[in-house]
């Protein structure tokens, strides 16, 4: 497949955790105490993956050309708008959908790349920033006959729907590949512990092996390194007879495709979409992931992705009456005592933790959780002496 | 009628004219020399060559095409690759991609979208980087991260890199600026070897009089913006004009 070995052995793992992931993601039996830390339900594990598809993307940009943009979420938005379209006028099979969604984002980041990349640095990412805005406020007032406005647009029974049949009336259209319905799901039971495997979610994770696939080949291709010769050295790569302008052009309708390919999966799991997903805090977020699991390493978005969404989940869903039986063995004082300090970091307290363990991440580990992981790694491997040789060479990011 | 021609050339800064009328040919296979003052106005004259500058006035002909008005990297695809007076690589990637990257830049051009060839199947590319790096003697630092090169290393590896583009005319921005003697002794043995093993012309700009004689074949004296003089080196020594206006104080400060 063109990829080395130490490349398709990462493949394979992710390949594997996303198999596995209904299981991986649900060790605690259902109706424990721990219950509330499983993350295997459909609707989440979905999150996970197409998350990891719009950081992959991102990371193409930011990780290896090192223009950071503040507006991706706006490709996500126009991606997730094309498909819904696609939904109510066509059909509602994914697969239209879907690529509809990575061709119009693709245009639309030709358009803002092609402006924003006039300028470098914190110019380029006040430009991406006023395009987002942009898009979020016209989707909202002035383009509401095409987005829906404050309601945002769900497929109807009334929908033209050209090549599908007539829905019969008041029937909700669902999203579905070749009548396999995204919704589906078998559930099966061991013991006290109940798995899901959802079709939604195994359509997402395939699209994103295909799509980490792609970054992994891009990265080690000859563009790659020139995309990591442009983050190194512009002005060089300028008086190589190289332009960097079309390289870093290209990386941004890339990544734009991502974030599109990633919006119109999110509308194939859940049919519906609202002007909200391109704020400016959903772009934000990548930036995030994308830090926090280690810009510039293939594995580092899909890790950071992941974390971010677990924990938000997570976290969100634990109240002040779970924090009580969690100390309820504590004396009374003690118990209220604990609950108070630790209450502003869940439910709603949520970004609050975010921020910090965000902090501690950019100033303990600037290469993020991929870092951590190779430390511990390297902790691992100082035990057993002899075993590993200096040989000078350094990694290049993974 | 040399490789590089530089006509009428003058640019103008505000109130400073940093050069006023500047004549200047460069013949091919030649080491050629351009010295002067601080403010004499070489580092604008270079800047104009490559296209970093537009001029105000004049022209400037390489190989009997005009360069003004052309980007950096179109002036590099001519023929002229330019060494800066602090190294500049690609620090954060290892010696051997640094290599590569020039390499590419001569077999595709300005811009390819190989996005899903692999590195290990660009064959060619890969051996002539390996060749040019042979021929720097760095092939044993070919792993190496080339921001923890020494600083005469990066001098090497980015004479390298030009030269891997096989450049017809070489321009160098005081090359050993900030360089210990030892280094600067070796840089100068790389150039001369440079000049007498390729088809090159190189154009050099220098305040260490010590490399400026022991390399160039022409010399220009450039002083308040517009050319002083130019002759040999044995003449310039001799000339007591260039030794009142120059020569004598940095001699003394070198």
């Amino acid at each position: 497949m063109g990829l080395t070995k130490k490349d398709f052995t990462l493949l394979i793992i992710v390949a594997v955790l996303c198999l596995f992931a209904p299981f991986i993601l649900n060790p605690f039996p259902e109706g424990s105490a721990m219950a509330q830390f499983n993350a295997g339900y459909p609707d989440l594990m979905q999150r996970l993956v197409i998350f990891g598809i719009f950081a992959i993307g991102f990371n193409i940009l930011f990780g290896l050309t090192g223009y950071l943009s503040f507006g991706h979420a706006a490709f996500l938005g126009v991606g997730s708008y094309a498909a819904i379209w696609m939904m109510k006028l066509l059909t509602m099979n994914v697969i239209p959908a879907i690529i509809v969604s990575v061709a119009v984002a693709g245009l639309f980041s030709l358009l803002v790349g092609w402006i924003s990349l006039r300028r470098s640095g914190i110019y380029f990412s006040i430009l991406t920033l006023a395009f987002a805005q942009m898009s979020y406020s016209l989707a909202y007032s002035v383009l509401t006959p095409i987005t829906g406005g404050e309601t945002g647009l769900q497929p109807k029974y009334t929908d033209p729907r050209i090549l599908d049949g007539d829905l019969p009336p008041g029937e909700t259209p669902r999203a579905n590949l070749f009548g396999l319905d995204m919704k589906d799901s078998t559930q099966i039971t061991m013991g006290d512990w109940v798995f899901t495997f959802n079709a939604g979610y195994y359509v997402a994770a395939v699209v994103m092996l295909v799509a980490f696939y792609v970054s992994i080949r891009i990265f080690r291709s000859p563009f790659g390194m020139m995309l990591r010769a442009v983050k190194s050295n512009q002005q060089r790569l300028n008086y190589t007879g190289l332009n960097s302008k079309p390289y870093t052009l290209a990386a941004f309708v890339i990544s734009g495709m991502y974030a599109g390919l990633a919006g119109g999966l999110l509308v194939a799991m859940d049919t519906q979409v609202g002007a909200e997903r391109m704020f400016w805090t959903a772009s934000g977020e990548v930036v995030l992931m994308t830090i926090l699991g280690g810009a510039g390493t293939l594995i580092g978005p899909v890790l950071g992705a992941g974390f971010i969404k677990y924990f938000e989940n997570i976290i969100s869903k634990i109240n002040e009456s779970i924090l009580h039986q969690w100390f309820a063995f504590m004396p009374d004082g003690i118990e209220d005592f604990l609950v108070s300090m630790v209450y502003p970091f869940i439910g709603k307290g949520w970004h609050l933790t975010l921020g910090i363990v965000f902090m501690l991440v950019v100033i303990f580990l600037p290469g993020g959780l991929v870092e951590g992981g190779q430390r511990v790694a390297r902790l691992f491997k100082r035990r057993k002496p002899s075993s590993d040789k200096p040989d000078g060479k350094t990694t290049p990011a993974e | 009628m040399g490789i590089l021609e530089v006509k009428n050339v003058g640019k103008r800064f505000g109130g400073l004219q940093a050069l006023g009328d500047v004549n200047l040919s460069i013949a091919e296979n030649t080491v050629h020399a351009i010295i002067g003052p601080n403010g004499a106005g070489k580092s604008t004259l270079l800047n104009c060559l490559v296209g970093k500058l537009i001029p105000d006035t004049g022209s400037v002909m390489f190989d009997g095409k005009s360069v003004l008005g052309r980007k950096p990297y179109e002036i590099n695809q001519m023929g002229i690759s330019r060494v800066f007076q602090t190294p500049e690589i690609f620090a954060d990637l290892s010696v051997m991609e640094n290599m590569m990257i020039p390499c590419f830049a001569k077999r595709d051009g300005a811009f390819q979208m190989n996005a899903i060839a692999t590195i290990p199947s660009q064959r060619d590319v890969i051996a002539s980087a390996e060749q040019m790096l042979e021929d720097m003697n760095m092939a044993d630092k070919r792993h190496m991260h080339a921001g923890s090169l020494s600083r005469g290393d990066k001098r090497r590896l980015e004479i390298g890199m030009c030269l891997s583009q096989e450049p017809r005319l070489l321009l160098l921005d005081e090359p050993t600026a900030g360089m210990a003697r030892a280094d600067t002794n070796n840089t100068i043995d790389l150039l001369k070897q440079i000049s007498e093993e390729r088809d090159i012309t190189i154009a050099i700009i220098e305040h260490d009089m010590h490399v400026v004689f022991s390399l160039a074949e022409r010399i220009t004296v450039l002083a308040q913006g517009t050319p002083l003089v130019e002759d040999t080196p044995d003449r310039i020594k001799g000339n007591p004009k260039v030794r009142e206006a120059y020569l004598g104080e940095t001699q003394d400060a070198a």
